[in-house]
């Protein structure tokens, strides 16, 4: 049986999945991208290669994506993220019509056919707000790990309004309100909040049509969950491997490809 | 005659300028707002006054504007810091016709006419890549503190490319020159050239005239000055040492006089 990988370089993190003819993650890597993009790539590739605990002549096809798509040097060819996020969340929920990806610094409204063919979206392309970074400067600013911003905020019974629209100064907000006397956890429901806004008024803009799959490294947020759940009216769909959809989407193209070029079909087996 | 007094309590500094009953500039201060705003309005205020040997008791006007101007517990009247800084504009350059001012997390661009009313005016509070902080956060990712970037741009002669459209995203335009093996210097310049084009996009949304008084904490800067200068078709205005920074206090402070002077008039 031949594997398949798909490589996505974000702009923060970088995730590699590998999958088997059952369309199966065999192996899953995550490391953080830095400065060096070609050499993240390739740790993530080999690092998802020893979790899959196969041998890399066993991979056939290797596609990259994300931002950094293009310094995947090894990788057989690339394909947007979009297409990838889309083809990826319709694999793990089928009934998906609307993925909203949240990376370390962009978000992503995509609307896709019953296929997994990207409709349309729309992105953030001009401006940092309302993106994962948002969630980086409240973290840093009260010194609280990301992944206790959720539950954190969970435990908020008055939340703040946060005013700024620009993660710059949403750092200085914050500290402002924490100087006011605020709880922690208000203002980070705050801060909760004013990413669900701009993120749902992304979403607006292809149509938010039922189900919608929350993917990237914040879908592991469990506080913006509740929240997008709550503004929304609806429940997003959220898979533990939400932070890896654009890797599986490039995974499942690259798994298309090796079908495709056997000829004749079965013969192989 | 007696002495009056601006405060400016701005989003990054807070300014406070007293001025004799002569009207002359006695004395200036300034320190970091940080968020107590009440507090840094009186500390500022009383290191102007002790600085020049003068107790609260022989200034018998104070004017508060800027951001923070509603949290001046001892002022006598508030006033907009547009207002404000047309007026310090106008003490040392009476043909201002647009005033430019870039603070900390402002930018402001406001046109006047000859009697010093504020025509029209564009202002920027929403966006950190058309601010002061943009420089600063672009300062920091290479390792550099904020009083350094005026040293650090002057060494350079080109800037790179940089765009400027989000002081996030510049982060990784940063690591991207740094990684090619562009020069700080350079990349510096390079964030302070699109600063400066959105200057001038902003002082063109208000039809900008000649003369362009420059103003705010970024004025420090002098290749900043250099740059829109040779941005700005006509004469530019840019008044002596910190004196850009204390417009807004200043023009507080000329209108505290005009004030003092009515309320005297009338009793």
């Amino acid at each position: 049986m031949a594997l398949a990988a798909g490589v996505d370089v974000g702009s923060t993190q970088t995730k590699s999945v590998i999958i088997n003819e059952d369309l199966k993650i065999v192996g899953r890597s995550l490391i953080d991208t830095g400065a060096n993009v070609v050499k993240a790539a390739e740790q993530a590739y080999l690092e998802a290669l020893t979790d899959s605990k196969r041998r890399e002549e066993e991979v056939a096809y290797v596609i990259g994506t994300g931002y950094g798509r293009y310094k995947v040097t090894f990788g057989n060819t690339q394909v947007t993220e979009i297409s990838c996020h889309g083809r990826g969340a319709v694999h793990m929920f089928p009934k998906t019509k609307t993925v909203l990806d949240m990376g370390g610094q962009d978000t992503k409204a995509i609307s896709v056919s019953e296929t997994g063919e990207i409709v349309d979206f729309c992105m953030n392309d001009k401006c940092a707000a309302g993106t994962g970074r948002f969630l980086g400067a409240a973290s840093l600013a009260l010194d609280i790990p990301i992944d206790d911003l959720g539950p954190t905020a969970l435990e908020s019974e008055k939340p703040v309004r946060i005013s700024t629209t620009c993660t710059v100064f949403a750092e200085t907000e914050v500290l402002s309100w924490l100087g006011k006397g605020k709880k922690i956890e208000d203002i980070l429901m705050g801060v909760h909040q004013s990413i669900s806004s701009r993120s749902i008024a992304l979403l607006r803009r292809v149509g938010i049509e039922n189900e919608v799959t929350f993917t990237g490294g914040v879908a592991k947020n469990s506080g913006m969950i509740e929240v997008l759940n709550q503004n929304m009216d609806m429940e997003v769909n959220v898979s533990e491997d939400s932070h890896y959809m654009g890797a599986l989407g490039a995974a499942l193209f690259a798994m298309d490809h090796i079908m495709t070029s056997r000829i004749p079909a079965g013969a192989e087996a | 005659m007696s002495y009056v007094a601006g405060i400016d309590v701005g989003s990054t500094y807070t300014k406070a300028i007293v001025m004799s009953p002569d009207n002359e500039i006695v004395g200036r201060a300034m320190d970091s707002t940080g968020f107590k705003l009440d507090k840094a309005a009186e500390r500022v205020y009383d290191e102007v006054l002790e600085k020049n040997s003068l107790t609260r008791d022989q200034v018998d006007y104070v004017i508060a504007t800027g951001y923070g101007r509603h949290r001046v517990p001892f002022c006598d009247l508030t006033i907009t810091d547009l207002t404000a800084t047309a007026r310090g504009s106008n003490f040392f350059f009476p043909d201002t016709r647009t005033v430019l001012d870039i603070g900390g997390q402002t930018m402001k661009a406001s046109r006047l006419d000859d009697k010093v009313k504020v025509k029209s005016f564009r202002l920027n509070d929403k966006c950190a890549a058309g601010t002061g902080a943009f420089l600063e956060k672009t300062a920091h990712y290479m390792g550099y503190s904020t009083e350094e970037i005026g040293p650090l741009v002057h060494t350079s002669h080109d800037g790179v490319s940089i765009s400027g459209v989000c002081a996030v995203f510049a982060e990784s335009e940063v690591i991207n020159q740094l990684s090619i093996g562009s020069a700080p210097a350079d990349i510096m310049r390079g964030a302070m050239f699109s600063l400066v084009k959105r200057c001038v996009q902003l002082m063109k949304r208000v039809r900008m005239e000649p003369q362009f008084t420059l103003a705010g904490g970024i004025i420090r800067f002098p290749t900043m000055v250099k740059m829109l200068i040779e941005s700005l078709e006509g004469e530019v205005n840019v008044a002596k040492d910190d004196m850009p920074q204390y417009a807004t206090a200043l023009g507080a402070a000329v209108l505290a006089r005009q004030r003092l002077t009515k309320v005297i008039a009338e009793s």
